[in-house]
């Protein structure tokens, strides 16, 4: 018995084919998991299960039986729930307005929110998501917001629950708990259709796994009877090396120091509590922590788009920052700082732009792009082109607007542009957020690079493995304080696990 | 098959290149930017068109612009048609006429409310301000609170010699009366905004007014809606709009536009039509107080002699008018 | 993979056949009213063309009003780059007719070489102003631009009265207008400048050409300068621009300042161009219309320019069809001028998924495979 099934669908768009007769079948009471690159076709897949698209071809089953959704709230009402990468919340709502949104048990506001926070309260201490449920959906950080979609989901009683890259916020104590929370659900008969890009949790939940490469799924294997090398390379369809070189450098000079500093978000609310550290030439200093507890502010703060509330922050001899006072994010620049921003979406690039005008943001006042006063768009383009081949970018269009690239296209292009410009401090969020296996490598590699020039590489990420692989030294951040600083032979994933929940320290420097 | 098509593609090219040489024999009303339906001055000239038309079976053209510079396009077009009188409606045709009239000298214009000098122009304007000063007084002897109000479209020259006039008129009644002054607005739109008439209205007579003359076009609808309703009275202006609300509406100060664009239009078509520049007052019988079955009941003997005595005086010169 | 379908037309697909197919469906819609309105829809339409092409004066007339709406269209697009909905084009023109006839009579004794570029400086400078107000008001205090443009139509417009009514008018004249400027400050006709091409006689002036010129402008601005590619970073995406060192605040202003200097800048052909004088409501709503034709020209210089030919066509082509039909009034030209706004403009995407699937072009697929 299947709890949902796709048989042969096809989908596409315009001229590309998202999907091409894809084959899927989830078992009932089963955790199955889906794995592929960026633009293999998953999300294509789980609009279609989830009815935000129909198939041109094909048809899909609930339950054994074939039904044809005319939208999510048609799916959800057969008992699928979602949650999405990319999270579909009102702004300016709150927590409990978003998760009661369409699914209003009563016309009037006030029963259906008293009745709506009775239920969550009990999911929440159910499954340990707490989340403040009045709180306005734009304050939150990214790591909350995927809580609140998780909850949403199981508010509206959601027999089949989708998760597209549920883990990618969590800490691995969190991500443990919510694997709990899988297994519950897959204990009372509900199953979970699993899609993530981490290797190690579908070895590590899964009973079943299907692999998506180029809008088809080539292969499914019972988890217990694969390994993770084996699903990498089907993945890719070729062989992969996910190895590091790094060189021993020598202790450069400081290039950047970050003295005692404050900062309040947007909402007034305190992000940063006395962070001091330093980052030297040689070296790639990496930031841990679960997204939200001040890792933002402290980027934005150093690259000169917020003003820290105290304290300052010092880049080679200049103090550029301090209380109240941002840095100028463009002389910055013309100092040699690079930034790769951690929201690539909402920071790092404009998407109906060309690519080739998105490879002078932050650099458009160069001199070398220009003819006379004017922009030369030949400049540019051969910029970008250069950035391209350099990056291996696909497709090396430099005309075609920036947001029809690939996920991992967009980085590459994002990682080049500030790259290229040969910064002596390189500002990194989340360096490999949604990006395939393949760039991983790539970007680990340019990175690493750079660093064995004897260039400071600051580093932000979610990702433990990440930070593991790459970092000289570890800071781990927890709500807004140091908790945990060592390098990463003298720390484990566990310590540096139980740094972000605050719970645990150690010194080991 | 196709040969006909082409035939008809020939045929219909030449019609459009020929689209600006159709002659009309026929006279053309042009009204000003309020347009035709405005239940006051344009649709008195409509009023006297038809009137036209239907007395002597012959036809006219019409047309509404929509923009400053289609006024000026339309008297010429109609002109180099070959039209044997345009009338133009409203005092914006002033500049326009001035600078298309000498351009077609065979060509005999009419306009209203403009003041034109030409050989080919027979201008008519009126005075208002008499009229107003007869329902000036209706209103002063007609109020039992001694305050009164009036209410313009757009703060213009030409309505403020309305509200002139009426002023005048109910201080020869009733020197003390309080007269309220109110203007519905500073673009066009003022002339068509029966809601914001009707709310100037309704706060006026919370005030304490129980007269108000309004001057303001299709706005003064609202104006009679909301003394219907706070029975009150309201006067209305340029057509005769005592039916609108019989008994409410006191009485109309009529501005005769029918009767010019009628008389023109027949002169122009018995040949008689000539230039001049003509006022019309009440000696003219361009304006006048209204009183019909509607509002005789609210018309005392008593008012309409003194508002009759006054008539006569202003048509002897005993009384003048004018700040 | 994002779930947004990916619009791979053919260009020519995109930018001629989508707006001919809404623009016929607006026709033949407006067809079918005047159909049954017992007038020959055919008549009608060729009426409209014949009247908007036809003949010398006509073509005039539609250059006349094409201008008009390439300043206003030019207005709504420098302010939409920037991500802001500047719908204050009318305001801005009634002030940027304020300051050009104040520098014609101010300077009336200077030759017009001097005398125009002074007016031009004028009325761009007012027309700013005007705009500049509710920018600096978004920027320090956040007020809705939308609200701030259109409360300040309506001030523009209660200035106007008064100063026509009061300081400006003309002496002994009833109608609310302003005094003539003087033949050094009016723009030449263009059948005077083309008089060697047999142009005919019509109000269509340098204006026109002025327009031209500031399409020019615009997209030399918008691609080729570090403020245009500023101004259109904090319009696509705010956080950006902060990520890029771009005060969003100084992109406001300078997009809104260029915005009301273009509307402004109608008034040269209202007022140095046709009337010669300054009148009440000589913007006749053209600051509206330039909304239309700025989202159907697609914010580019040359849609712009062909946007604003075909609202020139309407109304040029819509007055004569009131002119030759009786039971056409000028409602329903109002009424097909709708259509076309609404079918063009705001129905823009409703051929698109159709024409997605009929030029898809499945070679294509297979080679990006």
């Amino acid at each position: 018995m299947y709890a949902i099934e796709a048989l042969s669908i096809s989908k596409r768009f315009g001229a590309v084919q998202a999907n091409r007769d894809v084959t899927l079948q989830v078992a009932k009471g089963t955790i199955h998991g889906l794995v592929g690159e960026n633009g293999a076709g998953k999300s294509t897949l789980m609009n279609m299960l989830y009815g935000f698209h129909a198939p041109d071809h094909g048809t899909i089953k609930v339950d054994g039986k074939e039904v044809s959704f005319k939208g999510p709230v048609e799916a959800i009402r057969k008992g699928l729930g979602m949650v999405h990468q990319h999270f579909m919340l009102v702004d300016t709502f709150t927590v409990i307005e978003n998760i009661v949104l369409g699914f209003e048990s009563d016309r009037r506001m006030a029963p259906t929110l008293a009745s709506a926070r009775d239920k969550l309260l009990k999911i929440e201490e159910t499954y340990g998501l707490a989340v403040d449920l009045d709180a306005l959906v734009a304050d939150l950080p990214v790591g909350t917001l995927q809580r609140v979609e998780i909850l949403k989901a199981l508010y509206r009683g959601a027999e089949t629950l989708i998760l597209d890259e549920p883990t990618g916020v969590l800490t691995p104590q969190e991500t443990a708990a919510l694997f709990e929370v899988i297994k519950t659900l897959r204990g009372e008969g509900k199953t979970v259709l699993l899609i993530t890009h981490k290797l190690g949790e579908i070895m590590g939940i899964t009973d079943n796994v299907s692999v998506m490469r180029a809008g088809t799924i080539t292969k499914t294997f019972k988890t217990s009877l694969t390994n993770e090398n084996e699903l990498a390379e089907e993945m890719v369809g070729r062989t992969i090396i996910r190895e590091v070189n790094k060189e021993l450098t020598e202790a450069h000079r400081r290039i950047l120091r970050v003295d005692n500093l404050y900062a309040e978000d947007d909402t007034g609310k305190t992000r940063l509590n006395g962070v001091s550290f330093d980052v030297h030439g040689g070296e790639i200093l990496g930031i841990a922590g679960v997204s939200g507890n001040g890792q933002s502010e402290l980027l934005e703060i150093i690259t000169g788009m917020r003003a820290p509330s105290g304290g300052s922050v010092i880049y080679t001899d200049l103090k550029v920052a301090k209380k109240n006072r941002a840095a100028d994010a463009e002389k910055l620049r013309g100092n040699g700082m690079g930034h790769v921003a951690e929201d690539r979406h909402r920071f790092g690039m404009v998407g109906p732009m060309t690519a080739a005008e998105n490879t002078i943001l932050g650099y458009q006042g160069r001199e070398s792009f220009y003819q006379g006063i004017f922009l030369d768009p030949g400049k540019v383009r051969a910029h970008c082109q250069s950035l391209m081949d350099d990056f291996d970018v696909r497709p090396p269009t430099p005309d075609l607007p920036l947001k029809n690239f690939s996920g991992g296209n967009q980085q590459k292009l994002v990682m080049a542009r500030e790259m290229a410009q040969e910064p002596d401090l390189l500002i990194v969020g989340q360096p490999t957020r949604g990006v395939d296996i393949g760039a991983i490598a790539f970007i680990h590699s340019r990175l690493v690079e750079m660093r064995n020039k004897g260039r400071a590489i600051l580093m932000v990420s979610s990702e433990l493995e990440e930070i593991m692989t790459l970092s000289d030294r570890i800071i781990v951040l927890c709500d807004g304080r140091i908790t945990g600083t060592g390098r990463p032979e003298d720390l484990t994933e566990t310590d540096i696990g139980l740094m972000m929940a605050g719970r645990y320290e150690k010194e080991a420097s | 098959m196709k040969k006909s098509i082409l035939i008809a593609a020939a045929l219909s090219l030449m019609t459009w290149g020929s689209g600006a040489a159709l002659a009309t024999s026929e006279p053309v009303l042009i009204y000003d930017l309020g347009g035709k339906f405005d239940k006051s001055f344009n649709e008195a000239a409509y009023s006297g068109a038809e009137r036209y038309r239907i007395e002597t079976g012959n036809t006219y053209k019409d047309f509404e612009p929509t923009n400053e510079a289609q006024m000026e396009q339309a008297l010429k077009r109609f002109a180099r048609k070959g039209a044997p009188l345009v009338l133009a409606i409203g005092i914006a045709y002033q500049t326009p006429l001035e600078k298309v009239a000498p351009e077609f000298p065979d060509v005999h214009f009419t306009a209203v409310d403009a003041n034109i000098n030409l050989p080919n122009v027979q201008s008519v304007s009126f005075r208002e301000d008499e009229g107003s000063y007869l329902v000036g007084m209706i209103a002063a002897m007609k109020s039992e609170s001694g305050s009164i109000g009036f209410i313009g479209g757009m703060d213009i020259p030409l309505i403020r010699k309305f509200g002139a006039g009426y002023t005048q008129g109910a201080r020869s009644v009733n020197p003390d009366i309080k007269i309220m002054e109110n203007f519905v607005g500073a673009t066009p739109t003022a002339w068509n905004d029966p809601i914001r008439g009707g709310e100037l209205a309704r706060s006026q007579f919370a005030r304490g007014v129980d007269v108000i003359y309004s001057a303001a076009g299709p706005t003064g609808l609202g104006v009679i809606q909301a003394a219907k309703e706070a029975q009150q009275y309201a006067i209305g202006v340029d057509s005769n709009q005592n039916h609108i609300a019989p008994g409410t509406v006191l009485t109309s100060m009529v501005k005769r536009v029918d009767v010019v664009v009628y008389e023109s239009m027949l002169a122009a078509s018995d040949g008689t039509w000539a230039p001049g520049n003509a006022v019309r007052g009440l000696a003219e019988d361009g304006v006048d107080y209204a009183v019909d079955e509607h509002n005789a009941a609210l018309i005392t003997d008593e008012m309409t002699a003194r508002v009759e005595e006054a008539k006569r005086m202003i048509i002897a010169g005993e009384i003048t008018l004018g700040e | 993979m994002s779930t947004r379908a990916p619009t791979d037309l053919p260009r020519l697909v995109d930018v001629g056949l989508i707006p001919a197919l809404n623009l016929l469906t607006a026709l033949v819609i407006s067809g079918l009213v005047i159909w049954v309105l017992g007038e020959d829809p055919f008549e009608a339409m060729s009426l409209m063309v014949s009247g908007a092409f036809g003949y010398g004066e006509a073509i005039s007339y539609t250059l006349y009003y094409t201008t008009n709406f390439i300043f206003t269209g030019l207005a709504v697009s420098f302010a939409y780059r920037c991500g802001l909905f500047n719908i204050g084009g009318e305001g801005q023109a009634v002030l940027g007719g304020i300051g050009i006839l104040i520098a014609a009579l101010l300077f009336k004794d200077l030759p017009g070489l001097l005398l125009i570029p002074l007016c031009i400086i004028f009325g761009a400078a007012l027309g700013a102003l005007w705009a500049a107000i509710p920018a600096w008001l978004l920027a320090k205090r956040g007020s809705h631009i939308v609200i701030t443009t259109i409360m300040f139509n309506f001030i523009a417009a209660a200035f106007l009265s008064y100063l026509l009514v009061g300081p400006l008018r003309r002496a002994g004249a009833q109608s609310t207008e302003s005094e003539d400027i003087v033949s050094a400050a009016q723009l030449m006709p263009l059948h005077d400048v083309f008089a060697f091409l047999g142009m005919a006689e019509g109000p269509a002036n340098m204006a026109f050409v002025i327009a031209l010129l500031l399409c020019l402008f615009y997209g030399v601005f918008m691609n080729r300068t570090k403020w245009g590619y500023e101004l259109r970073v904090v319009g696509q995406n705010p956080a950006a621009a902060r990520f890029g060192g771009i005060s969003a605040n100084r992109g406001i202003m300078i997009a809104m300042i260029l915005s009301g200097a273009m509307a402004g800048l109608m008034g040269l052909n209202e007022v140095l161009g046709v009337q010669h004088r300054l009148v009440t409501n000589f913007t006749s709503g053209f600051g509206f219309v330039g909304i239309a034709v700025a989202f159907m020209g697609r914010h580019n210089p040359i849609g712009i320019i062909l946007a604003a030919l075909l609202f020139g066509a309407l109304y040029q082509g819509g007055a004569e069809m009131a002119f030759e039909m009786p039971a056409i009034t000028r409602d329903l030209v109002v009424m097909i001028q709708g259509l076309v706004i609404l079918f063009a403009g705001a129905l823009e995407h409703m051929y698109r998924p159709a024409l997605n699937r009929i030029f898809a072009n499945p070679k294509k697929i297979e080679a990006a495979r």
